[in-house]
């Protein structure tokens, strides 16, 4: 093998904090070849985005390189002055950024920005420079370069941004080209064409790619050979078809059973990785009486007392009918008439008793909308809403006490917002019970709380910890928690899984299903991600600009899809297929 | 761009409106105009005739038109204490207080920008100097700086003037300092007290909104690219906090008006701000009236220039208000 | 004990940040010191400087203690009437601290309760109040407080001016300061308010008041602590710079601001210290709270770290 373009060996690199150093990077060794895409893959806090840093030279301080060697061709990247690696950077190393809307100058056009980087390596002049710029916007696709050059950032789609990054990127003609999730930010249409733009890059030119992604199917996707980090540390590398298609490390295996597939449903993730013991708490703590049992025969009793007859309903929890949402520009003027953006044009679909029907569609689709709508926190224009068989007050003329206040429950996208960081886990899921006067002064509050933490496979000590001593999947626990705790028939789930890692999704799909089978509950589930659909949905909704595509059985769409648009979302989801 | 301006002349003309009829509540409802205006001894029937002759009788609505016409013309009426009429009263002063604060606001922004972009962007000895100097600088009260500076300048050393305007030049109605030395002798001592306080809060302002900038994906991604750190300072980052920086500098000139009413005092400067703290003392509701109405407009006017300012600097701006 | 707060301070952010700053545990100590002082003045003070029948104007214009001609009696010197000037400061940083801490106070509570609202309702109730706020801002805190200090002395007669002048002090600064409470907690409502848990409240059909003060105002109180602090410094300035123009607190009770602008009077022939121990209290009140405004801001500013 001749010399690598990149040559990592035994890097280490450290953050000295005031709990002591803190090893970011520990002992990691890699290589690219000229024209290779290589893939960085890893749950959070892996150190993928750290090792770009450390390679570009732009580590955040105090953080520093402890240890190893970094290479590039005949250059060691370590012994360079400050000012030699500042000339190299944009130079041989260039880097992607994830938000194309935040990594471009708002102020300068494109040309500018293009134009500047050109000059400040290679002496050219002003008209050659804005050829050569020109030239590369055409490279990246983007179309007719020599008008959209004056532009400015705010003037470009999401996608275009993303190739006019990359054409900043590609200025000088770099060897290699760190891109950190390049494509997260960008819906799957966007992220297939990016993808290939960048594979494209790597043929032709032999520019060496170092893929950071936390998506396994874009590492499927387009990357030769793949690094799989953990907390830091390489767990398995080498070609990605033998990586991921047979892994023999633990991990990797664990990983891999944990992503959900587009063309199968499972009916439980199985094998799926275990945190790291030593962070669990030794010491035990509980509340007298407080078991998982107590919380489950709550939650049934319920239900018992309640529908007296063995008979389910025939007819279906949720019925929407021909709703129409239309957002008014926020502030009313004087000068100009309101115009109205529809965000639901005419949705009808009914989800049935102890089902689950999954929403799929884009950024900008509508799904949230739609949740909010059922909830009532958006008003509609036209349309009505029926639950249970009875009709449902829609956004503001429902009253604070309507009792679809407690039947319905919602579990948000963002653990990290979803709970209030100032109040205990206690406070958070006694507060259903206070506002709904759930069984009054014989109910020992606390015990239940308890208990339903068990029942989502939280220690009971949690109750006197606040919302940010947690992770993002305990929190997204304790959210489903204290939608539990309300006793409902119906919950709604938006984007519960898309701020969590693979693993930690695994986990909470299965415990959602659990939840689904135990009680008996109907679930509406929205995700942009067609493959965790598939795990849950009986039956899919599709969007796409505030208007209904498609609305089918899971199986039927998944298999066949009838409108275009969902295959076409179909084909564009990075699939692992390639790999079985 | 003049459909945009249109507009916001339209709103000006509402906040104008609003404050007039802030100045004509004023005027006509704190205290009682005729007795200001006539001795004790006037008896009831005089009142009610001077009442009657400044229309006092008239329906409210009536004399707001009236009082807001009279704005408009430029016709402010008479002062209770001295008797003049309060539009060349105010003539008379406000060449001094612009002069005053027009020399502080440079002295202000040519200072305080600089040293803004370089704390934000250095960090080492000078740095913490110059940061923990503006600390000091907003700590101490304008009026504890001017009396120390006459101490150490005027008392002390005698080498420059303390109170007044010196000598000045008359151009028209205009009287100058910046055409003799002995003005700017004079000029020195207040302007710099004046300036100190605006300086610090420029220079802080900078340099907490430079530092955010610095934070951001573009910046990062330019310093990937290795353009050199001049041109990612000077040209990619300072150029996004001006926006931001501009708006304070629009409000700082209202915070120099303010304090030019406490510098005036301390130097005698015989500008609006003396003129407006005696009427204050003397209750002389008129000029206090004129004076609220004359500085909205000036802020007016300010905030125009500002919004016309975005539009030249911020593409977004542009793009959002043409397609509006 | 100091272990515990030592163990305490690590997961504890903002105290392990005060406890690594010695400039801001010194300012603290200053503060401290400052409003001990100004407490318990009553029993600090050699002498009551409101009680014109206890000194005498035999006394007047008595040097330093340590000067040539200073007086045993009288530390730091006396001024124009014979009043011990260390019981006059003293005395007169408890009125600058009371007129400080009330009128911020009263700002708080009336910009925190305006902004709290404004963001969380919107609509018509926010524009309209954000555009005072707007006009308010633009004219400078001096100025709105010169204004209403200058209607309150047309509308009250001269003698119930006089009693009432403290409390007209209180409210025009305050008046003069709600607009910066105002618009930040506006704003930290506003990012609060999209938030999940926010949503989550109301989907419950939490009562909206409930949702305001329990939810949300214990998570923008960081924010609105450093204007606290930033504004308290204001505040006292303001109150300085209004009795140093002869409009603020009665001249028979001295503020600290009333004593400088005595003091200037004979600051030409050479009798220097009326001005200057009242100015170095004053700069020092202002700076220890300044600093600590400072030290709470990146403290509590995430964006910094």
């Amino acid at each position: 093998m001749n010399q690598p373009l990149l040559n990592i060996t035994n890097l280490t690199v450290k953050f000295p904090t005031r709990f002591g150093e803190f090893t970011a990077i520990d002992d990691v060794s890699l290589t690219i070849q000229p024209g290779e895409i290589h893939g960085l893959v890893g749950e959070s806090g892996a150190g993928k985005s750290t090792i770009g840093a450390a390679i570009i030279g732009l580590l955040q301080s105090p953080g520093y390189i402890a240890n190893g060697h970094v290479q590039l061709m005949d250059v060691d990247l370590r012994k360079l002055s400050p000012a030699d690696y500042h000339r190299l950077r944009g130079n041989r190393i260039s880097m992607i950024f994830q938000d194309p809307q935040t990594s471009l100058n708002p102020l300068l056009t494109i040309a500018d920005q293009l134009v500047e980087t050109i000059q400040q390596h290679t002496p050219m002049s002003d008209s050659d420079a804005r050829d050569h710029a020109i030239q590369l916007l055409d490279e990246t696709g983007i179309p007719n370069p020599a008008c959209r050059i004056d532009s400015y950032p705010h003037q470009f789609s999401g996608g275009m941004r993303q190739r006019v990054v990359i054409a900043l990127a590609l200025c000088t003609n770099p060897e290699l080209i760190i891109a950190d999730e390049p494509t997260t930010a960008l819906d799957v249409a966007v992220q297939k064409q990016i993808l290939q733009l960048i594979q494209q890059l790597a043929s032709q030119r032999k520019v060496g790619f170092l893929l950071i992604t936390h998506d396994i199917g874009v590492i499927a996707e387009i990357t030769h050979r793949v690094t799989v980090l953990r907390n830091g540390r390489v767990m398995e590398a080498g070609e990605t078809a033998q990586v991921l298609g047979a892994p023999t490390h633990e991990y990797t295996q664990a990983l891999m059973a944990a992503v959900p597939r587009l063309n199968t449903k499972l009916d439980r993730f199985h094998n799926i990785v275990k945190d790291d013991p030593s962070a669990e708490e030794e010491d035990e703590w509980d509340v007298p009486g407080a078991s998982a049992q107590f919380a489950s025969d709550w939650l049934l009793g319920k239900r018992n007392t309640e529908s007296k007859t063995d008979v389910p309903s025939t007819h279906p929890i949720l019925e929407v009918n021909n709703l129409d949402v239309i957002f008014y520009s926020n502030q009313p003027s004087w000068f100009r008439k309101r115009t109205g953006f529809q965000a639901l044009n005419n949705i009808s679909f009914k989800a049935e008793q102890g089902k689950t029907l999954g929403v799929v569609g884009e950024s900008g689709s509508g799904k949230s909308t739609l949740a909010k709508a059922i909830v009532g926190l958006v008003d509609p224009a036209t349309g009505t809403l029926s639950f249970d068989g009875e009709a449902l007050p829609p956004g503001s003329k429902r009253s604070r006490q309507h009792p679809s206040r407690r039947r319905i429950q919602m579990v948000f996208q963002d653990p990290y917002s979803s709970l209030n960081n100032r109040r205990s886990v206690e406070a958070i899921l006694t507060e259903p019970l206070k506002l709904y006067g759930h069984g009054g002064r014989n109910l020992d509050s606390r015990k239940l709380a308890a208990s339903v933490l068990d029942l989502v496979e939280m220690p009971q000590r949690s109750l006197t910890k606040y919302p940010h001593q947690f992770s993002g999947g305990q929190r997204q626990r304790i959210a489903v928690a204290r939608a539990l705790i309300a006793q409902p028939e119906f919950l709604i789930c938006d984007e519960p899984t898309s701020a969590l890692d693979v693993s930690i999704q695994a986990q909470m799909l299965n415990l959602l299903k659990d939840l689904q089978t135990e009680f008996g509950l109907s679930i509406l589930f929205i995700s942009h991600n067609l493959a965790v659909v598939r795990q849950m949905a009986d039956t899919v909704v599709v969007l796409k600009d505030g208007e209904m595509v498609e609305y089918a059985e899971s199986e039927t769409f998944f298999t066949s899809p009838q409108a275009e648009y969902s295959q076409l979302l179909l084909n564009e989801t990075p699939s692992l297929a390639l790999l079985e | 761009m003049l459909t945009f301006i249109a507009r916001r002349l339209f709103q000006s003309l509402f906040v104008m409106l609003a404050v007039s009829l802030l100045a004509f509540t004023l005027f006509r409802f704190v205290g009682d105009p005729v007795a200001q205006m006539v001795g004790q001894e006037t008896s009831i029937e005089d009142r009610e005739r001077i009442r009657e002759e400044l229309g006092l009788n008239d329906p409210v609505h009536e004399q707001f038109f009236r009082f807001s016409k009279n704005l408009v013309t430029a016709n402010f009426g008479y002062s209770y204490r001295t008797r003049q009429p309060i539009g060349e009263m105010i003539l008379s002063r406000l060449p001094a207080t612009l002069e005053l604060g027009f020399f502080s606001l440079i002295i202000s922004l040519l200072v305080g920008i600089p040293a803004g972009v370089y704390t934000a962007i250095k960090t080492g000895f000078l740095s913490t100097t110059l940061l923990i100097t503006t600390l000091v600088g907003i700590s101490i009260p304008t009026f504890v700086i001017g009396i120390a500076l006459i101490y150490v300048f005027g008392v002390q050393l005698n080498v420059l003037p303390v109170f007044g305007r010196g000598e000045t030049v008359q151009l028209g109605w205009w009287k100058t300092n910046y055409l003799t030395v002995d003005g700017w002798r004079s000029l020195i001592l207040p302007a710099v007290t004046l300036g100190i306080y605006q300086l610090t809060l420029t220079m802080r302002l900078v340099r907490s909104e430079m530092q955010d900038v610095i934070k951001t994906d573009y910046i990062k991604f330019a310093m990937a690219r290795g353009i050199n750190y001049r041109s990612v300072y000077l040209h990619h980052a300072f150029r996004n906090t001006l926006v931001p920086v501009i708006t304070i500098v629009g409000l700082q000139f209202g915070g120099i008006i303010a304090f030019s009413i406490v510098t005036e005092s301390v130097f005698q400067w015989p500008g609006m701000g003396l003129l407006f703290l005696d009427s204050i003392r003397y209750v002389d509701i008129p000029v206090m009236s004129v004076y609220l109405v004359l500085i909205a407009f000036i802020f007016v006017l300010i905030n125009l220039l500002v919004d016309i300012l975005y539009f030249v600097i911020d593409p977004r701006v542009r793009d959002r208000r043409q397609g509006a | 004990m100091w272990a515990k707060i030592k163990r305490a301070s690590v997961e504890n952010e903002l105290l392990y940040l005060f406890l690594h700053s010695p400039v801001a545990m010194v300012a603290t100590l200053i503060a401290v010191l400052c409003i001990a002082g100004a407490l318990l003045a009553p029993w600090l003070a050699p002498s009551n400087p409101y009680d014109l029948a206890s000194f005498d104007l035999m006394d007047s214009m008595v040097p330093p203690a340590w000067a040539d001609n200073g007086d045993e009696r009288f530390a730091l010197g006396t001024d124009d009437q014979g009043r011990d000037l260390l019981s006059a400061i003293l005395y007169g940083t408890r009125l600058s601290l009371m007129v400080g801490v009330f009128s911020v106070a009263f700002a708080a509570v009336l910009g925190v309760s305006i902004g709290l609202m404004a963001g969380y309702i919107g609509g018509r109730f926010d524009t309209i109040m954000m555009r005072i706020a707007d006009i308010q801002l633009s004219l400078p805190a001096i100025l709105t407080a010169l204004l209403i200090d200058g209607v309150a002395r047309g509308i009250l007669p001269q003698q119930r001016h006089d009693e009432l002048m403290l409390i007209v002090l209180t409210v025009a600064i305050g008046l003069s300061l709600w607009v910066n409470f105002a618009r930040t907690a506006r704003a930290s409502t506003f990012v609060e308010r999209n938030k999940e848990y926010v949503q989550a409240a109301e989907i419950m059909g939490m009562h909206p008041l409930r949702i305001m003060l329990v939810q949300i105002l214990p998570n923008i109180m960081g924010p609105i602590l450093v204007i606290l602090t930033v504004d308290l410094a204001v505040a006292i300035l303001l109150e300085a710079t209004l009795s140093y123009l002869g409009v603020g607190v009665p001249p028979n009770q001295p503020s600290l601001g009333t004593l400088i602008r005595i003091g200037t009077e004979y600051l030409f022939s050479g009798d220097w210290w009326i001005v200057l121990f009242p100015s170095a209290t004053l700069i020092t009140l202002i700076i220890s709270v300044n600093v600590l405004g400072d030290f709470l801001r990146d403290a509590l500013n995430p964006r910094l770290r």
